[in-house]
């Protein structure tokens, strides 16, 4: 990542600055199997494709039910004729084609009110027109778009993240629901209705003009650091790390600080993303077991992320009240730029996780605080505050706190309870990395798997 | 354009102890919101005031009831029917609309066609 020049631009999309050659497919067929690929432009291209059919299609719906009928179409037309060299394009060619076809053939929008899309600046093409409205022209990258309407006021906190996951990375209703820690047929509900409230109310699809953008922000920071973070700690699955969200969201980042470069918060989370970041290589090991933050190699973690996310942190921390991304910036490039786990300077982490606190009362910032307390006056100390936050609801279900409590049970040499508490985690977490690394501890600390 | 209701929620407390100057104040902010909604380039179709919920009558299935059909803080007291390009207009023109005892709420009128 370091060098690579992503600004607000397309990062790494099938739109701009890629060749288009949508609907063509080579006849060779790849080293890939087709629906390995199917899935993998799934977690890659869905929010461009997505944003992109729905500038054609006017509805939000509409646009999801074409783009998810491309990926069936991508499924079968691969396994025939071969992975495009371009999927991307390949499905935003297709899932537009479907939309335009739905809207020609007739009134199945009678009744309903059309998303609201400004025109974009023109973009000059010198290809030769296609068959259908829309073939003729580069197809904009209109993710930014998708991000301020899924992110907008009108919408409650919890719809516009739930949104901004659903529709610009593709997640699940199931993996949206773990994020939240709510039930899925909670989660499916919010969905609905907020998909509802951006036709009824007629939310426009647009990104917000200079005046306006500083008010919508921090709806969007608040998305692009949930979206890092599922793909951090991916709640499903056989990975860790689900470097597509990963790179999503520091995308994303990336072209919030050249939209607002004067933003502190914005540099706070890009700094925030490429110091945790520059760690991903060293979280699992080369079996693709997980490894903890005291086990990983620092002479793997990436020194240039470091540098440039160290870098962004005092002007991000200057100025008045620090905000909640920098302060968590401040607290990861602490721990990047620590020699070992041990040497590391809990008592600061521990006391800028306080001032966090005061920014920001999320139980989850309390139970990491709990931890950097651990460490710096011994797990009875940390073991205390986590037994106090097993009380408060919000975190019922979370699988990081008996985890946690486990851990600091284990050192207190509490064998037994630390194993049940492994236990409790092993049943929140259908992380594939995550369960093999809990039912090792389980067996470590002498209880049965 | 479309049309959103923006619906006026007050105390009406407020309004019962205010003195000939607030009721004046309050006037005044009324009509200048009329003159507002135009100059943001949106419409008024619509506006009225209410009479307070004391002279409000219920009726639930065929009974009828002394009141409002529900007795909260703060009651509906006037709404305004504007025509706005979208939501962000439509707000942009409500957050102007006098409540000096309470709130407004926006609602998109629904469309049968």
């Amino acid at each position: 990542m370091p060098g690579r020049a992503s600004g607000a631009g397309a990062p790494g999309a099938a739109g701009n600055g890629r060749s288009r050659d949508g609907g063509q497919v080579r006849g060779r067929r790849r080293e890939r199997d087709p629906a390995a690929a199917v899935a993998d432009a799934h977690r890659r291209e869905w929010a461009f494709v997505l944003a992109a059919t729905a500038r054609v299609a006017g509805d939000i719906d509409l646009a999801e039910e074409c783009v998810q009928d491309a990926y069936v179409a991508a499924l079968d037309t691969w396994s025939r004729q071969g992975i495009p060299d371009n999927p991307g394009a390949w499905l935003t060619t297709t899932a537009r084609r479907r939309a335009i076809d739905v809207l020609r053939r007739g009134a199945t929008l009678r009744g309903k009110l059309p998303l609201l899309i400004e025109p974009a600046a023109p973009v000059p093409s010198s290809a030769a027109p296609g068959p259908f409205p829309g073939d003729d022209e580069e197809i904009p990258d209109d993710r930014l778009r998708l991000v301020f309407t899924c992110c907008h006021p009108a919408l409650a906190r919890e719809a516009q993240v739930a949104l901004t996951l659903r529709l610009v990375c593709g997640l699940t209703t199931t993996e949206i629901a773990q994020a939240f820690l709510v039930p899925e047929a909670t989660m499916a509900a919010r969905v609905t209705r907020a998909k509802k409230k951006i036709s009824a109310a007629r939310i426009a699809y647009r990104v917000p003009g200079p005046a306006e953008l500083p008010d919508r922000l921090d709806a969007v920071l608040t998305v692009v650091h949930l979206l890092y973070t599922t793909g951090h700690a991916a709640p499903a699955g056989p990975d860790v790390v689900r470097a597509d969200l990963v790179e999503r969201a520091m995308d994303l980042a990336r072209m919030l600080q050249s939209l607002m470069p004067d933003e502190r918060e914005v540099r706070g989370l890009l700094a925030l993303l490429l110091l945790t970041d520059a760690r991903r290589g060293t979280r699992a090991g080369p079996d693709g077991r997980l490894l903890l933050l005291a086990e990983q190699d620092r002479g793997q973690w990436d020194r240039a992320m470091i540098a440039e996310g160290a870098a962004l942190v005092p002007g991000a921390l200057r100025g008045g009240c620090p905000g909640r991304f920098a302060l968590q910036a401040a607290i990861a490039a602490l721990h990047a730029e620590a020699p070992s786990y041990e040497q590391t300077d809990w008592r600061q982490i521990a006391q800028l996780y306080d001032v966090l606190l005061s920014v920001w009362q999320s139980p989850v910032v309390a139970l990491n605080r709990a931890v950097a307390v651990a460490m710096a006056d011994g797990p009875q100390a940390g073991l205390a505050q986590i037994e106090e936050l097993e009380r408060d609801s919000r975190l019922a279900g979370y699988r990081y706190l008996p985890a946690a409590k486990a851990d600091l049970l284990r050192r207190l040499g509490r064998q037994q309870e630390a194993a049940d508490a492994y236990r409790c985690a092993l049943e929140l977490t259908m992380n594939t990395a995550e369960r093999d690394f809990l039912t090792r501890r389980i067996a470590e600390t002498g209880g049965q798997g | 354009m479309a049309e959103y209701m923006i619906l006026i929620y007050e105390d009406e407390n407020g309004y019962a102890t205010a003195s000939p100057d607030v009721f004046q104040q309050v006037m005044e902010a009324h009509n200048r919101f009329a003159q507002h909604v135009d100059a943001k380039g949106g419409k008024l179709v619509a506006g009225n005031a209410l009479q307070p919920t004391s002279t409000a009558t219920s009726i639930r299935g065929d009974v009828v009831t002394d009141g409002p059909f529900a007795e909260t803080k703060e009651a509906l007291g006037g709404y305004y029917l504007i025509e706005a390009r979208d939501l962000d207009h439509a707000l942009d023109i409500a957050k102007s609309c006098p409540a000096r005892f309470g709130g407004v709420e926006v609602r998109p009128i629904m469309v049968f066609s």
